[in-house]
């Protein structure tokens, strides 16, 4: 295995930049491996050869020619199949949006360009980002590289693989209720969800569009920092974008590495930490309370007592906004058109499109936002899940009055066996248990690996205040310092 | 109790324009009672007078300077259209034979 492979973005980039080697050589490398091992991994569903090598040649012609080079120049990343890409393949792992090609690139993908990386292409997920394991993907599964019989977790399955697999040095996910941490901790990798706003939706095929947050996939706590500046900050093209400048995630990654986090109030969330997670999880995840304790943090146990309602809210607002928006799909300006034979209505035509095009999660889904929007349900399940999310807001809001950051497991559980939970929908909805209260407020929240239980990843999430993103890098960066990071076994 | 039936299940597609299929619905309607049974605990929070949240983040009327920025050409736009005419959208006909007649 080539040693470029196993490299962190960050030295990537500075190679590159010093010309101790190309572009085109640390590109061609990540293409090797993905030739070699993704047909037992099936994190890519379409690797952009070409495409790759071509801005990669871009980069080392720049270099030589003295031009100034991105703080990212010439470090490969895999894309979540999620976000437009002109003239590259997107199809949000659904048959309905089978052979898509963009005629636009979402604004993270364009501010990658810029940035100098090379897109390798794009990876697998869930349908429509719908789901924990990515066994929802239209295309087949991704498989764990800790363990090819597990989940990669989900939706952002493909890009965590990517990354354990050294695939790839960086990843971009998307994270409506967990999508980009739960993997992330699944895998040993690193996932951090932004500040909702932080970055840009412009682009991002719409799932629920007052939670979808894009974010960075990596696997040091650094790397991901560095992605973050990279893709985060105002858009124009996207109303919901905040228009601050990205907190300092960098210089905090930095800052938490040394190991000092004397004088930082962190929050255990009592709610998080009873039976529902596995023991091998607790006894990872209250090691690493005992490292951070030691770097100097103060640690105390914090109640948000409406947290237990997450999950049920979250699976009425989420669902509500799919309905609305998957009502897009409609056979006539991009995608899938089935049943057109020149007699068939519009509306016929749509039903059957559809359909064929959807998986049943996503139909599962449509259907409960439609039921809990529908006049005589809404008061009591959208409406009541809408007072829920405040509810949850002012938990979070009392908890940062005491503390400066909120920790817990990212996920009750490590990897499970594939097929476990996908014929109980409702079971699959659980591994976001801890994930989605951080969606429902807005706030940042990042998976950092804290061990292994039964040789399998343990993550544990940092959750901050809204646009203290910075926060949440530092306490993260800090307890790598401690823990290190966590190699899979050779593929 | 069930939370929903079979039949609402069915009506509930064809709101959604799914057309989907008898054995579908079989899976679909006790699928979808469970998940709905499970939902529905956010009933048990006493929330009268809380307001909802619709979004997390408090932006209202944002504004841009209008000023004119490349787009799309009408052959991008058309471009992953499943049919198209004349650089327009070509769909199956909206009106039925009596009405259009």
């Amino acid at each position: 295995m080539s040693d470029l492979i196993k490299m962190t973005a960050t030295e990537i980039a500075a190679l590159v930049a010093g010309g101790e080697t190309s572009a085109v050589e640390v590109t061609q490398a990540h293409l090797d491996r993905i030739a070699a091992v993704d047909d037992r991994v099936h994190a890519f569903l379409h690797v952009d050869t070409e495409g790759a090598l071509a801005a990669a040649r871009a980069v080392d012609e720049r270099r030589a020619a003295g031009e100034e080079l991105g703080p990212l120049a010439g470090v490969p990343v895999a894309v979540k199949d999620v976000l437009a890409t002109r003239g590259v393949p997107t199809t949000v792992g659904s048959k309905i949006l089978e052979g898509w090609r963009p005629p636009y690139d979402a604004t993270i993908v364009q501010r990658l360009r810029e940035a100098g990386t090379v897109m390798l292409g794009k990876t697998n997920m869930d349908e429509f980002a719908m789901g924990s394991s990515t066994e929802y993907s239209a295309y087949g599964p991704t498989h764990n590289p800790w363990d090819l019989s597990r989940i990669p977790g989900g939706s952002g399955g493909g890009s965590a693989a990517a990354l354990a697999a050294y695939e790839a040095p960086l990843a971009i996910g998307s994270d409506t209720g967990g999508s980009i941490r739960q993997p992330g901790a699944v895998t040993g990798t690193v996932g951090a969800k932004p500040t909702y706003g932080g970055t840009s939706r412009y682009g991002l095929v719409a799932f629920s569009s007052s939670l979808d947050t894009p974010g960075p996939c990596a696997r040091t706590v650094l790397d991901a920092a560095v992605l973050h500046q990279v893709i985060g900050g105002h858009d124009p093209r996207d109303s919901t974008s905040i228009p601050q400048p990205v907190p300092d995630v960098v210089a905090a990654a930095k800052l938490g590495a040394i190991g000092d986090l004397t004088g930082v109030r962190l929050g255990i969330v009592t709610e998080f930490v009873g039976e529902g997670a596995e023991p091998g999880v607790m006894a990872a995840f209250r090691e690493s309370v005992d490292a951070l304790t030691k770097m100097g943090a103060e640690v105390v146990e914090v109640s948000c007592p409406t947290f237990a309602y997450a999950l049920p809210a979250y699976y009425l607002i989420a669902p509500s906004e799919c309905s609305s928006n998957l009502a897009r799909f409609d056979g006539v300006r991009f995608g899938l058109r089935v049943g057109d034979d020149g007699n068939r209505s519009l509306e016929e035509v749509m039903s059957l499109t559809r359909e064929a095009g959807f998986g049943p999660e996503v139909k599962r889904r449509i259907m409960i936002g439609t039921y809990a929007l529908s006049s005589g349900y809404y008061d009591a399940y959208y409406g009541q899940a809408q007072k829920v999310r405040t509810l949850i807001t002012r938990d979070f809001n009392a908890a940062f009055e005491r503390v400066d950051a909120l920790i817990s497991p990212t996920t009750p559980s490590v990897a499970f066996p594939m097929g476990a939970r996908t014929a109980d929908p409702y079971q699959m909805y659980l591994a976001d248990l801890y994930t989605i209260p951080t969606n429902l407020y807005g706030g940042p929240g990042i998976s950092v690996p804290c061990g292994l239980s039964e040789g399998l990843p343990v993550g544990l999430q940092v959750m901050a205040p809204t646009m203290a993103d910075d926060r949440m890098y530092r306490v993260a960066a800090a307890l790598e310092s401690a823990v290190g990071t966590f190699t899979p076994p050779a593929l | 109790m069930a939370a929903i039936s079979r039949e609402e299940v069915a009506h509930l597609a064809r709101l959604s324009r799914l057309a989907v299929t008898e054995e579908e619905l079989d899976t679909f309607a006790g699928q979808l009672d469970v998940i709905l049974q499970a939902v529905a605990q956010v009933g048990e929070v006493a929330a009268a007078d809380i307001p909802p949240t619709s979004h997390s983040v408090p932006l209202t009327n944002i504004f841009r300077e209008d000023v004119v920025t490349p787009c799309l050409t009408p052959e991008e736009a058309l471009s992953g259209a499943p049919d198209a005419e004349d650089q327009r959208f070509r769909v199956p006909r909206i009106l039925t034979e009596d009405v259009a007649s």
